[in-house]
Order: structure tokens, then sequence, then C-alpha cells
């Protein structure tokens, strides 16, 4: 067998690596440890989750507080602060822009892939190391060019870019029409591109790990849910970053070269410029064929994780395993189908229309089947709460409200009125933003342990929780009945319109609760940095779970098991199982060392098992 | 000296917190919490999901149902709005009873499921009945959604009908530009490369249906008659987005839009209906477009079909050829007499300005 031979080599090769000191460098800058790149994507989405939440900071103190004088942002925000003490209405598109650009692409694509699918894939498919160290390496290092370019942009004289995190042109194409398209949106496609190949050099490495390096009995149909959600969410990365990538392209030869994909007829700043023929459409197009698939790429691991995690801690098995594995299928095939729901009042054909809320609204079956999974394998459970499942379960409500919410989006009708409002923050703030955002939390409270050999404090993480969720549901459900109001979003201010003069008050509360949430996630990062150091230690298998990662050593070293990789003998979720004698059976438990608690057909596989080893024998 | 003592203050407290943690984690390993199974707080947890679950569905029902100081639904003020709204409705009803009862069983089981010492939990790995019918039935519902949705939406989007009035609305930063047809009703045709600073529209004077073209400051709307937008825009994307008509369609340069229907209701009546004397109706534009996008406005006013009548022929009276005469000398040589004649231009100061103007221009 050829999956046998390779781990045997890899095996080999890793002995004579531990003979030697790692340098500093190669051990924690330019390191192929998969568990250490998990780690580095970690602690890089920690840090662009704290920009990317700051900034929006900044601009719900302007939405809440219209009056308000912010000269003592000065010093971070130096001539974006006007004369009278305001924020400049312009850095304020920056703000939004990039804040979306930040959270949507850094921190929940990167920070949560990045770190859990590089963590997850070889412990719990019992690997030791990704399929192409050196690929992963290559592929943290090109995250973090981007996001150094990012970053950089952030400071420079004409502000990032300004165009919203979709950058439609005409308006990211033309420095005449906003500051931020000159050198700020330049960096941004710049970076963008180095971000989509460190995605995609990521990505090839989960789904080749994914496929071949799986221990022996590992196969398809026991594997945990986190690695069918992250593999299949490798695969739509793979599919769709390139379109972004081919509009990205075709955006800079508009911008530099003259060309005119996206330009026509335009008449700016007293000049009427050359361009015809081109159609902002097409990048539209070509922007939501990654845009959409890019939700569930977000959302998807964090499912995977939830999976898991609701699973291991009501002490149950998945409700409807397969089920899962189907919809998370389905969710990823229809991903690629739905992209122009984002597009119904942009002018396309209307007969487009009826078709993509057709394909739209279907995708909410197996968006639904997940969350009435979820809820049953709570049903006559044995829960324990650790933070872990408390985000996870809260990840499922936000998943719900958010999610009902897009029957009234998806539906080109009703989408007249509610396209670009309020109502749409509202709805994938709570669906794709707080719901993936918990769905990482959960993965880190609950697989810290294994990364640090440390337990994350309780009862911080308790405290962490409460705020988070209530925090989050106060800010974004106002939201819905602003948005039912008919506000727009990405506006500076209501001032100038009479229709929006009202709700004052409600989004003054909203910006207070945006601050609390915000000041919660510091108790997180000290909890993180403390725990990592003073942490309780953690024991070999903290939460009584079934899956391989826990029966590596507490802190695996390179190469992950000391001895042979465990082979495999059953699915990941045998909680509870009538007979056990205890709640949980690890995979790497055969069938024929509990005869107590087999059913029929696992009776059979346990005579195989027996007849078998006498073979080897 | 202010910011030290602020960033004193911050520190203590940062302090107090981090001695309380402390102290906290001591008693915790005192009374061996770590070796626990499970979390000491397990019941609290479970409990205050319950209590989060119901505070939440108060405030939930509360404010949906008047709570608000404000109401958060614009009264509606066109034909299709009145269907779009019930649609809006049904599904807020079906989805507001499958988000409370969603809820109501997650937080529920989670509550009364929590662990107990000698519990067992249930070992129930899948019920194909029971998936089958949560995929059936949110199908079919769906199903229903989908099907009186695209009906609407397929009146919406269909042709205008033929009498409807034709309007051109031209989205820039950062305002609007609307243009009338004139005394024959129809739009004259437009080209980018003929906007300048005065001619903002770019009004093409080689076609002659433009002559009598007039651009008012509002936008003014006959009701109950079916009004079609062609929309267009010059520089960015911008969108015509007008919420108590429930319209809203992109504005896209060098790509013709449009979108019609049929205001029911007179910027009168809706002062009358929600008891606003200053009640106007704005055109807000829905798509970000730069700097000014927050107060890109443009008023509208709905009149009675009357009213509406008599303001158009008025209006009629003076195109814009007429108020910039010095355009006649874009007018191709053999139709500037028939564009003296249906805009207006007919008075001798007029033409001798205007042959004034073509002297300077060709000399």
């Amino acid at each position: 067998m050829s999956v046998a031979d390779i781990t045997v080599e890899e095996h080999l090769a890793h002995d004579d690596h531990e003979h030697h000191e790692q340098s500093f460098i190669s051990k924690y800058l330019f390191t192929t440890d998969h568990k250490m790149i998990a780690k580095q994507f970690l602690l890089s989405g920690i840090f662009w989750a704290i920009i990317g939440g700051g900034l929006s900071i900044i601009f719900r103190l302007q939405l809440g507080f219209p009056d308000m004088q912010l000269e003592w942002l000065r010093p971070i925000l130096g001539k974006w602060i006007t004369e009278g003490g305001k924020l400049d209405s312009e850095f304020y598109l920056a703000l939004v822009t990039m804040h979306g650009t930040i959270m949507v692409f850094f921190v929940l694509t990167a920070g949560l892939s990045g770190t859990f699918s590089n963590f997850l894939i070889p412990l719990q498919i019992g690997a030791r190391d990704m399929a192409s160290g050196f690929m992963n390496m290559l592929s943290f290092w090109m995250f973090v060019v981007a996001s150094i370019i990012m970053f950089i942009s952030l400071f420079i004289e004409t502000g990032p870019a300004a165009g919203g995190w979709t950058v439609y042109p005409p308006l990211s194409a033309l420095p005449q029409a906003i500051q931020g398209s000159g050198l700020g949106m330049t960096m941004w496609l710049v970076a963008m591109v180095f971000f989509i190949a460190s995605q995609l050099l990521g990505g090839i490495n989960y789904i080749t790990t994914v496929i071949n390096l799986r221990t022996e009995g590992m196969s398809f149909s026991r594997l945990p849910l986190t690695i069918w959600a992250f593999f299949i969410t490798a695969v739509i990365g793979l599919l769709s970053f390139p379109v972004l990538f081919a509009a990205a392209l075709l955006l800079v030869f508009d911008r530099s070269f003259g060309t005119s994909f996206y330009l026509s007829e335009i008449y700016i700043n007293g000049e009427a410029l050359p361009n015809v023929g081109g159609s902002p459409i097409l990048y539209q197009h070509l922007f939501w064929f990654l845009g959409h698939p890019e939700v569930y790429i977000v959302i998807l691991p964090a499912l995977g994780i939830t999976s898991e995690v609701i699973s291991t801690n009501s002490r149950k098995p998945i409700f409807g395993y397969k089920a899962m594995i189907g919809s998370i299928m389905a969710i990823a095939f229809l991903s690629f189908v739905v992209w122009a729901h984002h597009m119904f009042v942009t002018g396309m054909n209307p007969f487009l229309g009826s078709i993509f809320m057709f394909l739209t609204l279907i995708i909410a079956v197996p968006s639904a089947v997940k969350a009435f999974n979820y809820i049953t394998t709570l049903w006559k459970g044995n829960i324990v709460f650790t933070p872990a499942m408390l985000f996870s379960i809260g990840m499922v409500s936000f998943f719900i409200s958010g999610g009902l919410t897009g029957l009234f989006l998806g539906n080109s009708a009703v989408d007249i009125t509610l396209h670009d409002t309020y109502f749409v923050v509202a709805h994938f703030h709570l669906v794709m933003g707080s719901a993936a955002f918990f769905g990482m939390l959960a993965g880190i409270y609950h697989w810290f342990p294994k990364m640090y050999g440390r337990m994350l404090d309780n009862r911080l993480g308790y405290i962490h929780f409460w705020l988070s969720f209530v925090g989050i549901y106060l800010v974004f459900f106002p939201l819905h009945y602003i948005g039912i109001a008919g506000f727009p979003r990405r506006y500076y201010s209501f001032t100038s319109f009479d229709a929006f003069s009202t709700f004052g008050d409600l989004n003054a509360f909203v910006s207070i609760a945006a601050i609390i949430t915000f000041g919660a996630q510091f108790i997180f990062i000290f909890n993180f940095f403390y725990s990592i150091y003073r942490g309780r230690k953690a024991s070999q298998n903290p939460w009584k779970s079934n899956t391989l990662e826990w029966t590596t050593p507490v802190n695996p070293g390179h190469g992950n098991w000391p001895g042979a990789i465990p082979t495999v003998y059953r699915w990941p979720y045998d909680y509870s199982k009538p007979g056990a004698p205890d709640d949980f059976i690890p995979q790497h438990i055969p069938y024929s060392q509990t005869p107590e608690s087999n059913l029929e057909y696992e009776k059979e596989l346990a005579k195989n098992e027996e007849a078998s080893k006498v073979n080897e024998e | 000296m202010t910011y030290l003592v602020i960033g004193l203050a911050v520190l203590l407290v940062l302090a107090i917190l981090y001695a309380t943690f402390r102290v906290a984690t001591l008693v915790g390993i005192v009374k061996g919490e770590g070796s626990k199974n499970v979390p000491s707080s397990n019941k609290l947890q479970a409990s205050l999901l319950v209590v989060f679950l119901i505070l939440g569905l108060f405030g939930f029902f509360y404010y949906s149902f008047g709570g608000l100081d404000e109401s958060f639904v614009n009264p509606i003020a066109s034909e299709h709005g009145v269907a779009t709204d019930r649609l809006f409705w049904i599904t807020m009803g079906l989805t507001g009873f499958v988000f409370v009862v969603t809820q109501i069983f997650l937080f529920g089981f989670a509550y009364k499921y929590q662990f107990k010492e000698n519990g067992q939990a249930h070992f129930y790995p899948h019920n194909d009945n029971l998936e089958k019918i949560w995929t059936i039935v949110p199908a079919i519902v769906l199903a229903v959604l989908i099907f009186s949705g695209w009906r609407t939406w397929v009146d919406i989007t269909s042709s205008a009908p033929e009498d409807s009035e034709k309007i051109e609305i031209m989205g820039y930063q950062y305002s609007w530009a609307v243009r009338y047809g004139g005394n024959d009703k129809k739009l004259g045709d437009y080209d980018y490369q003929k906007i300048d600073v005065v001619n903002q529209s770019g009004i093409d004077f080689s076609d002659k249906a433009s002559f009598d073209d007039f651009i008012p400051t509002r936008l003014y709307l006959p009701k109950g008659r079916p009004v079609l937008l062609q929309i267009r825009a010059r520089d960015v994307i911008h969108s015509v987005y007008q919420p108590h008509f429930r319209l809203q369609m992109n504005a896209v340069p060098g790509m013709p839009t449009r979108f019609w229907f049929t205001p029911t209701k007179t910027t009168e009546e809706m002062r009358v209906e929600t008891g606003n004397p200053e009640f106007d109706y704005e055109l807000v534009c829905n798509k970000i477009c730069g700097k000014g996008h927050f107060a890109m406005k443009y008023m509208i006013e709905v009149l009675e079909p009357e009213e509406y009548d008599k303001w158009y022929a008025e209006a009629s009276q003076n195109p814009w050829l007429k108020q910039n005469s010095d355009y006649l000398a874009h007018v191709p040589e053999e139709l500037q007499e028939l564009a003296r004649i249906s805009s207006g231009i007919d008075s001798e100061e007029d033409i001798e300005s205007i042959d004034n103007t073509i002297a300077s221009i060709n000399y």
C-alpha cells in the first residue's frame, strides 16, 4: 500500500531529524512544521482581528455619536481628523473598506482555515505533517508579504483602498473619483495577489494531504467532520480564488495600462475618458464568483469545528454524520451557482435574477439540515459547558439568526428594497462574520491544550463568551430594524436625509455595545497569552475526545507521534455507546477490544480484525 | 497631566483585575477544580443560556411590536411596493416562526440535557425519516417563497407600459440630474463625449428629439401613472434608491438601466399620512460612490396627475436648449431651423445672439 510506504519513509527521515537542535529561525520563523505554521497563522489572525475590529470601533464612534469630538484620535489618524475634530468622510469609507477586507480575508480566511486546517488535518487524519511542508511554509510567508503590504497601505498619504471591500470599478479604478483608488488601491491589489497565492499553496496542500496521507483505516467515511469541512473548503478556495485573481488582474490593467475591461463612457473631473466598451458588471460577476464561495470558505471550517465540539461535549455522536457530509458538499456545489444574488439590482438581466433567486433559496435546504442536526445532537445529551461548547452553541444560534434573513435577501423581489441597506449588514455579520468568528474561538478554546500543552482559564473564557455573545446580538440585531427602515450602508452620516433622521439613539446604543464587545476580546487575548506560559498543564485528552490528535503526547514534537502512527478502526463519534464502560471510545481502539458495545455489523468487523491479526502474525 | 491621571487610573484598574484573577485562580486550585470532569459552573452556564433565551425573545417581540420610539416600516407609496411588502411580511412570518422555535430548542435542549453526574447520553447517530422530513419540509416552504417571489419579480421587471412617463435620471458625483422629453415626450440621445460644464447630461443635439428636452431641478412624478426611469451614470456606479417607492436600481456608467413603477401617493398625501408637514420624497444614492456618497440627495415631488400635466406643459415652454441657446451651435446646419422651432427660440434677439455665437465659433 502506497500510503503505508510513504509514512514509513517519512518516519525514518523524521527520526534522523530529531537529533539536532533547531535554531530559533528554523523553529519559529521559517518552520515547515504544520503545528508551528498553524500557530503562526493564528497569531497573525489575532493581530489582524485587533486591527480590523479597531477600525470598526472608529467608524462606529462616528455613526453612534456624530457630534463627538475626535481630536484625541489625531495622534493615530493625523490629517484624517478634520480641522473641526471630525472624522474625514473619505477616510470613513477607507475604514469600512479595510475593516471588510481584513475581516473577511485576513482574519476569517487566513486566520481560521490557515490555523485549523494546518493544525488539525495531519493530527486528525494521522499524518506526520502536511504533504509538502515547504509549500506550507511558502503559503504562510506569502500571507506575511500580503499582510505587510496591506498594513503599510493603512498609513500612506492618500489612504488605503476606499471603494468598499468589493472594490467595484469604476470607483476603484479611478484615483480621480476617490483618493483611496490611487496608491492605496494598487497596494490592495498587490496584497491580494500574494494572498491568493498563499491560499492556493495552502489549499493544494490541504487537499493532497487529506487524500494521500490518511493513516491506515482512516477511510473517508471515518474522517472527522472538521476534516471534511477543511477539505471541501480547500476545494472551494482552489476553484474560486483564481477567478478573483483574474478579476484583480483585469483591474490592474484598467488602472495602469489603459485597457477598458470595466470602464466605459466615463466623464469625470471635467474630462471624458477614452475608454469605451467595458462593463463594470463584468467585474461584479468575476468578483462574486469568488465572493460568494468565499462566504462558505469562511463558514464551513467554523461549522466543521462546531460539529466536533458539540459532539464531544454533548457526549453524543453528531446526529446524521452522512447528512452533514452531504450538506457540506451540497453547500459547496451550490455556492458556485448563486453568486449573482449579490447583483439583483445592478442592471443585470432580470431573467438571470429569477434563476439566481431559485438557486439561492435552494442553498437554504442543506443549511437548514445542518442547523437541525446540531439541535438534535444536543437532544438527550449529557452536555458539558466548556467555553468551546458555549461558543459552538452561540455559533449555531448566530448561524440560524443570520441564515434566516438570507431568505429575504435571496428573494430578488424583496431584495429590491433591502439591497445595500443595514439589513444586509446585519445579515452577513451574523451568519458569516459572527458565526465564523465564534467557530474560530470555539476551535481555539478546544484545541489550545493541544497547541500549547496548557489549558485556557475557564472563568475568563465564560466572561469572554457572555460579553461577546450578548454583545454581538446587541450590536447586530438592532441593525435589522434600521435596515428595514431603509438606512443605506456605507453612509458617513445620516444627517443629509430627512428619511434617515431617526434612530439616532439606536445607533448610539449599537456603538456602545460594539465597544464593549470589542473590549471583551482583550480578556481573551490576556487569557491566551497568559495561559501559553502560566496556564494549568493539560492532560493528554482533556475533553475525553475520540479523534486522533488526543493520542499524541501532550506536547507533540516534529512528526506528531513518537512511535508508529495509530491505526484507525472506527468513526470518530462513538460517544456514550450503550454497553461501553466509558462514554467515549477513541478512533484507534479496535472493535475486537470492545465486544460489550459493538453493534451487529461491528461484530463482523471485530471478527475480521481478529482474522487479519492472525494473518499478520 | 490629565492623560497621566487617566493612564494611572487605567493601570490601577488593570492591576486590580489581574489580582482578582490570580486570587480566583488560586482558590480554584485549592478547590481542585482542575481535576473535575465538568466545569464547576456547568449548571450556571446552562441556566444563563435559558435566561438569555427568555430575555432575548422578550426583547425581540417587544421591539418588533412597538417598543421602538420610531416606526421602522416606511409607508408604501408605489403599486409594486404593496406586492414586495406582502412578500416581505410573509417571509417574516415564516422565518420569525422558525427563528423562535429553533432558538427555543437550541437553548432549551442545552439547559434540559446539561451534564448530570450519573447521566448517560442517548446514542442516537441518525434517523433517516427525521432527516428526510427536515430536508423536504424546508424545500417545500422555500418552493412556495421562490414561486411567489418569482411572480412578483417578473411583474416588476417586465417591460414598462407603452404610455409610461419616460424620465432620464443620471447620477454623478455627488448629485442627480433628471431630464424630461418635452413636448414630443421623447428623450433625445446623449453622448458622454459631449458633456461639458454647462451641458452636464451630455445631450446630443444632433438628435432632433433633444431640442425640446427640459431639465428641472426636482424629479416630478404623476400619481397613478406608470413612470419609466431611464437610469445612467456619468462617472462611477451610483444607485437610484427610494425607500417609500420600494425602488432601487444601480446607475452604471456605460450601461443604461431602467426601472418602472407607479407612484400611489402624492407628496401632500404623504405629509398627511406621516403627520409630518415637512415630508418630502428623497432620492437616495445607495452604492458607494466616494466622499460625498452620504449626501447625494435629490428631491422628488409626486403630484396629482392634473397638476403634473400643468407643470409639464409649463416646463416644456422652457427647454434646456432655449435656456442655453449657445448650444444651437452644436446643432447640425440642416436641423437649426427645426431646433429653433421646437425649443421655442424664435424672438429676434435670440436669433441674433445665436448668430453671434455661431460666428464666434466659426472664427
